[in-house]
């Protein structure tokens, strides 16, 4: 295939430097027969930083991280981690890449101590270094007192915890987490983010691949949307809403009776294009504008006599990405 | 395209050289310092290893395993029992032959509606080995384990190679267990003790047993690599098993017969009869069971001189004096059987292997 023969790809590399770019990705593509999974990614992800990998089923995320890893092999195009290609090296980058697979599994007769030694042994990590490292891991991600019963009693969200555990058992300095939050309790997904969040912080470079944008947002550093095998928008989370947000916005306003007088003193306001009454809500105004015109429209309506109760952007910031990419392509993805 | 990405086979070529090139006191490059920090381990292990080390704990830790043992142990001790019986009846008249130990294993014939030894061997044997491959991989991708494991930092055929070396291994324990269980009985019953001859040849039996078992292995490693189910996989090992050791006997003979029919007055010397007989012989050496068979019969008997007696004319036998194969004669003639059931093992493990290699790591 079309790698490049690079001497160095078969070294191992040495202590990792913890900034720069950890995973490069140029053109990658992966083609399954006609079906394209990943159609030119480009893609670069640094250390220190969460890069969310955000996108609907389907849409080729794990297809790419499984390139990443090396295994499977991409169609066109070139891949980095840590400068060593995973197509032709790939135990150099599993070496120091840790992953989380979507639906994690564990051996269920194992308990989930043994199931972490036994990824610990994989990475030929010694017994005496092993042991306190896989109590401490299991302290960090709240199953220590589960680490000795067996996997099958776990809840799937334990199950996620153990997944993170074992990720952390190689101390990798780059994290790749397929879908991390999906089998958690709200409380749980704040106490993993927070988690992601300080591996982050200590220098790890976190891939973080998932479809529940709402979820990740908030942790993530700069975020790609990717649907259907493209990547249609990446950035900062402020840089995505500021284009978002370019187009005409939607303002709810529900505000003192009568309707029609609201209504007026809301079209007095510049900027605002069009008032409509809420489909399901009868009492909701849906106001279109050109500009974000909150402020001015608090002001007008209080002034007018009819104190606002309830004032809200529709679709505030990645919202309204999410709509316009997510939802109209939901239907079109078909590998999940 | 087919080919994954952690399966090339030059760079795993050049790694392992250089594993090799470095010895304890050969000259360290950057790449090796390098390593060996990463690895921090005295010693580099190879992925199978582990994976093996692993996998040999679940099975010997097993229900299965238990099971298997103490199933075969019984029906072991039952056979040897029952033989030990009819021998000791004979043995005012078999006093001084040699090899009586061995008959204990391969009286050659059921005794009491209770089959020797061997028998049980050739018909279970597989069930071992189907029990221990048929949910080798597929196991992984139903409880979701592949990917997390291939993520590790291991070569994809490590975890082929892995289980299988663990499935024989348990294999090889049962069975050493087994025989022990049961020559210690014969001994007991007996009182007497195996000739140095007896231990050898009891010993190359047993390495032709872990092959001849290893077979149904392989196969069942290659059931559970090509489909995605452990039930349908355990349900194609179990019937290709039944139609070999059950029916094939059956087809062989009516395939035989209508390819080279015999003529119903025919004597049981006529070159009809025997082209038929040999026609039989050959098609069910397909079988890797009548392979296994015939080089139990030689190897456990030396006074068989060849696999297939009922092909011997009186004109051949007339004259013969009666007397024991020693060991390499014994080998010779079962050689061709022998690295046939080597052979099979080493294809069957060879496709499970290849196509273990190109699939991808999802379903």
């Amino acid at each position: 295939m079309a790698v490049a023969e690079a001497p160095a790809a078969e070294s191992v590399q040495p202590a990792p430097p913890r900034t720069g770019v950890a995973i490069r990705a140029k053109g990658l593509t992966k083609k399954y027969g006609e079906f394209t999974a990943v159609d030119k990614l480009d893609l670069a992800v640094n250390h220190g930083e969460i890069y969310g990998l955000l996108g609907p089923n389907g849409a080729g995320k794990t297809t790419t991280i499984l390139m990443l890893l090396g295994l499977s092999e991409p169609t066109a195009g070139t891949a980095r981690v840590l400068d060593v290609d995973p197509a032709r090296n790939p135990t150099g980058v599993k070496r120091q890449v840790g992953y989380m697979p979507d639906n994690v599994g564990f051996y269920s007769g194992l308990t989930g101590r043994q199931n972490l030694r036994y990824t610990a042994r994989l990475n030929r990590i010694p017994k005496d270094v092993a042991e306190p490292r896989i109590d401490g891991l299991l302290a960090r991600v709240g199953i220590a007192d589960a680490g000795d019963k067996k996997v099958d009693t776990y809840s799937r969200g334990m199950r996620q915890r153990l997944g993170l555990a074992d990720v952390l058992v190689k101390e990798p300095s780059i994290i790749i987490l397929d879908e991390p939050t999906t089998a958690i309790d709200p409380a749980g997904v704040d106490e993993v983010l927070a988690l992601v969040r300080q591996l982050a912080d200590e220098g790890a470079a976190i891939l973080l691949a998932s479809h529940l944008l709402h979820q990740v947002q908030q942790v993530c550093d700069r975020v790609g949307i990717f649907v259907s095998g493209k990547l249609v928008a990446s950035g900062t989370t402020d840089k995505l809403a500021a284009q978002a947000g370019a187009g005409p916005i939607q303002i709810e306003i529900i505000a003192a009776p009568p309707l029609d007088q609201v209504r007026q003193a809301v079209l007095k306001v510049t900027g605002v294009t069009n008032v409509d009454i809420d489909t399901r809500d009868k009492h909701m105004l849906v106001v279109t504008a050109n500009r974000d015109v909150r402020a001015d429209l608090a002001r007008a309506l209080v002034e007018a006599g009819h104190p606002p109760y309830h004032l809200r952007r529709r679709g505030d910031e990645l919202d309204e990405i999410y709509r316009r990419y997510f939802v109209a392509n939901d239907t079109a993805g078909a590998m999940s | 395209m087919t080919g994954q990405a952690d399966a090339i086979p030059a760079a795993r070529r050049r790694k392992r050289k250089n594993l090799r090139a470095q010895g304890p006191d050969a000259p360290r490059t950057q790449k090796a310092a390098v390593a060996d920090a990463t690895d921090s381990g005295p010693r580099f292990r190879a992925g199978w290893r582990i994976i093996a080390a692993k996998e040999f704990a679940d099975h010997v830790g097993s229900w299965r395993f238990a099971i298997l043992t103490i199933v075969l142990a019984l029906a072991g001790a039952a056979a040897v029992y029952t033989t030990a019986g009819a021998i000791k009846d004979l043995a005012p008249a078999a006093s001084g032959n040699e090899s009586i130990f061995l008959l204990l294993f391969a009286p050659g014939q059921s005794i009491n509606n209770v089959p020797p030894f061997t028998s049980f061997i050739t018909f279970l044997g597989p069930l071992l080995g189907i029990a221990f491959g048929f949910d080798a991989i597929n196991g992984e991708r139903s409880e979701a384990t592949l990917p997390r494991l291939l993520a590790q930092p291991i070569y994809r055929d490590d975890v082929v190679n892995g289980k299988f070396v663990a499935g024989l291994s348990a294999i090889a324990l049962i069975l050493a267990t087994v025989m022990f269980v049961v020559s210690a009985l014969g001994v007991i019953q007996l009182g007497i003790l195996p000739g140095a001859q007896d231990i050898l040849r009891l010993l190359v039996w047993f390495i032709l047993t872990v092959a001849y078992i290893g077979f149904w292995l392989a196969f069942a490693l290659l059931c559970s690599v090509a489909l995605r189910r452990a039930a349908t996989s355990a349900m194609l090992a179990l019937g290709v098993w039944l139609v070999l050791s059950v029916f094939f006997g059956l087809i062989v003979g009516v395939v035989a017969n209508f390819v080279s029919p015999v003529d119903p007055d025919a004597t049981a010397q006529s070159t009809d009869t025997i082209a038929n007989l040999t026609l039989q012989d050959n098609l069910s050496r397909l079988s890797p069971n009548e392979l296994y068979t015939e080089a139990t019969s030689i190897m456990l008997n030396p006074r068989l001189r060849t696999v297939t007696p009922d092909l011997v004319t009186s004109d051949q036998a007339t004259g013969t004096v009666p007397g024991l194969m020693s060991l390499e004669q014994s080998m010779l003639v079962i050689w061709p059987q022998f690295v046939t059931i080597i052979a099979g093992t080493m294809i069957a493990f060879g496709v499970a292997y290849v196509s273990f290699m190109r699939q991808e790591v999802r379903a």
